[in-house]
């Protein structure tokens, strides 16, 4: 069964939302890869977190500049190598880990730099994308992963199962976890308790460092 | 940077403005220079827009860049043809709001638009300094301006602001009073000269002295100014201002009226005709000992090595600003990769920073053209400062 949960905020995309009820008020955040800062702009209001973001892209960073953020243009897999350890309570990776070219290598990074990190990502194991590559015979083009295969700019194909597994062989832990249904812009959505693996279309996770 | 004033098309502006003086560093105490010499009386002439709130927290100091002078925005009189330098940015409901902050600038030390510098008259031999003006450096020019700062009753500035050697200023003040300063805006900017600027500012300077009129520097009454050596220095110049996109753009290979070579060394291609046009308009107006003194304290200018004994990480670790960096993707006289080294830094430092690389063919004079991202990246990083300094 589907547990229908409203939105999280009216104001802000239903994944986020649920991002953002996972961090304490007033702590330090960094989103990677932060976009046009709507998480980061949400968690300075609301919770009053000291934030700081990376985006590449130029007009991002623009938006988010202008809305009073503190966020910095380049690459995250540079950016995330100067600051110090432990720097911020949680780094973000929102919806980017499917682009990632050395996922294990930035996922250490986060956690050198963070207490904790959360990752949040589309899962590729939805049974709509089974149908459509079983049935067609064509990569899977869905809602969430709408690129053809040669000019998707997700270059990991990831499942919820994947993620897991990934983290148990890092030997990092997995804090939280939840697996949503929404779609990518959608500000609403439910969570997915059952068999989420095959019907969810994101999974998030809280992960850290296991205690020693 | 090279003179772009233009009307704004709004017709927003702050009106008539008025210069203002003050002196300092009177004889015998005098301000302590980093050559080591006590030097004063030092006069600088400023301008202010805008009103200084009871809470005395949001005041702007501008920073202007090589030769720019004390008159940013505004008019000075009612048949002025032009307004200040970066009429643009600063006026009311513009990047830099005068509805919302009290907006300073001053000429910088070593000048000649108001501010003292090689052609003042030097009190002790009431002739002008020429040569015997002490050569000052960036961190002099702060010096003097934070005796101005404490003149106008203010104990923290909401930002300081400025571009190329005003964003050295900017970077010098972060360091050199961080209690001062809350936040900063670098922009297209370097903490220190790479050999290539420094190139270009030797082949300048050696336009101006080789010129016979320069007469060591001592040319003020005798009529003969080293102009042809200064014009030459400011096309040097302005060719670092611009860039390839922005010459192959406005130029190409036009020729000038005229639609063949003419077989001789007059000016053939309409890029000659207007650095000639750019030189010979510059002498006008700017005094070439202060090019000299000016362009020297900028090859100078090394945060690290002042502050940091060679590491940026050390130097910024002395400021406690928030700042935003600006670079300018075509700017090769202070490129982008200049800026990320000093984001990189105060990242290090645990700084709060923003960086933005803003798409632009213009070359580093980016940062004084109409630039809507530019204005409102500064107006959103400004609202967030003044809404953080009044917490």
């Amino acid at each position: 069964m589907v547990h229908s949960m409203k939105s999280v905020s009216n104001h802000i995309r239903y994944d986020l939302g649920l991002i953002a009820s996972w961090i304490d008020p007033g702590s330090r955040v960094l989103g990677l890869g932060c976009g046009d800062g709507e998480l980061l702009h949400f968690l300075k209001k609301q919770k009053q977190v000291k934030e700081t973001g990376v985006e590449i892209e130029e007009s991002k960073v623009a938006e988010c500049i202008e809305k009073g953020l503190s966020v910095i243009q380049g690459d995250i897999n540079e950016e995330v190598e100067d600051y110090k350890d432990n720097t911020f309570d949680y780094v973000i990776l929102s919806q980017t880990l499917q682009q990632v070219y050395e996922p294990s290598k930035l996922i250490r990074s986060m956690l050198r730099i963070g207490k904790t990190c959360v990752v949040s990502f589309p899962n590729f194991s939805h049974w709509k994308v089974r149908m459509h590559l079983l049935i067609t015979g064509y990569a899977p083009v869905t809602k969430q992963l709408p690129y053809q295969w040669h000019d998707t700019p997700n270059i990991r194909v990831i499942t919820i199962k994947d993620f897991r597994k990934f983290i148990k062989e890092m030997s990092y832990a997995i804090l939280k976890e939840t697996a949503i249904n929404t779609d990518s812009q959608d500000k609403r959505g439910d969570i997915v308790k059952v068999l989420p693996a095959f019907r969810a279309t994101y999974g998030i996770f809280m992960i850290g460092n296991r205690p020693d | 940077m090279s003179e772009y004033i233009e009307h704004d098309i709004d017709g927003n502006s702050v009106g008539i403005v008025k210069k203002k003086v003050f002196t300092c560093a009177t004889p015998p105490d005098g301000m302590l220079l980093d050559n080591g010499v006590k030097f004063g009386p030092i006069t600088l002439t400023y301008e202010t827009y805008g009103t200084l709130n009871m809470e005395k927290d949001n005041a702007i100091l501008i920073s202007h860049a090589l030769t720019g002078d004390a008159h940013v925005a505004g008019y000075h009189g009612e048949d002025d043809d032009k307004p200040g330098w970066w009429d643009i940015m600063v006026g009311p409901g513009k990047g830099i709001d005068t509805e919302k902050y009290f907006v300073i600038c001053s000429n910088i030390l070593g000048s000649c638009m108001g501010s003292t510098g090689p052609s003042s008259i030097n009190p002790d031999t009431e002739r002008p300094y020429g040569m015997n003006f002490p050569v000052v450096t960036i961190s002099d020019m702060v010096k003097a301006q934070r005796l101005l700062i404490d003149h106008l009753g203010i104990k923290k500035l909401l930002s300081v602001i400025g571009g190329s050697i005003g964003g050295m200023q900017v970077l010098e003040w972060c360091v050199q009073s961080p209690d001062t300063v809350f936040s900063a805006i670098p922009l297209a900017t370097t903490t220190r000269h790479s050999a290539l600027a420094i190139a270009f500012n030797e082949v300048a300077r050696q336009a101006i002295v080789a010129d016979p009129n320069w007469q060591k520097g001592d040319y003020y009454q005798n009529g003969r100014k080293p102009d042809l050596g200064l014009a030459v220095a400011r096309m040097i110049g302005h060719i670092t201002y611009l860039s390839d996109e922005s010459m192959r753009f406005k130029f190409g290979r036009e020729l000038q009226d005229k639609t063949d070579f003419s077989f001789n060394f007059d000016a053939d291609f309409q890029v000659e005709s207007y650095l000639r046009y750019q030189g010979k308009k510059f002498v006008d107006r700017f005094d070439a000992n202060s090019f000299l003194y000016i362009t020297k304290a900028a090859d100078y200018f090394d945060l690290e090595n002042q502050y940091g004994s060679g590491s940026a990480v050390e130097a910024f670790s002395k400021t406690r600003a928030k700042f935003l960096v600006v670079s300018f993707t075509s700017d090769w006289l202070y490129p982008t990769y200049q800026s990320r080294l000093m984001v990189k830094a105060m990242k290090k430092c645990g700084l709060d920073v923003s960086f933005c690389e803003i798409k632009a063919q213009c070359g580093h004079d980016a940062f004084l053209l109409p630039n809507e991202r530019l204005s409102s990246l500064i107006s959103g990083f400004l609202d967030g400062a003044q809404h953080e300094i009044s917490k």
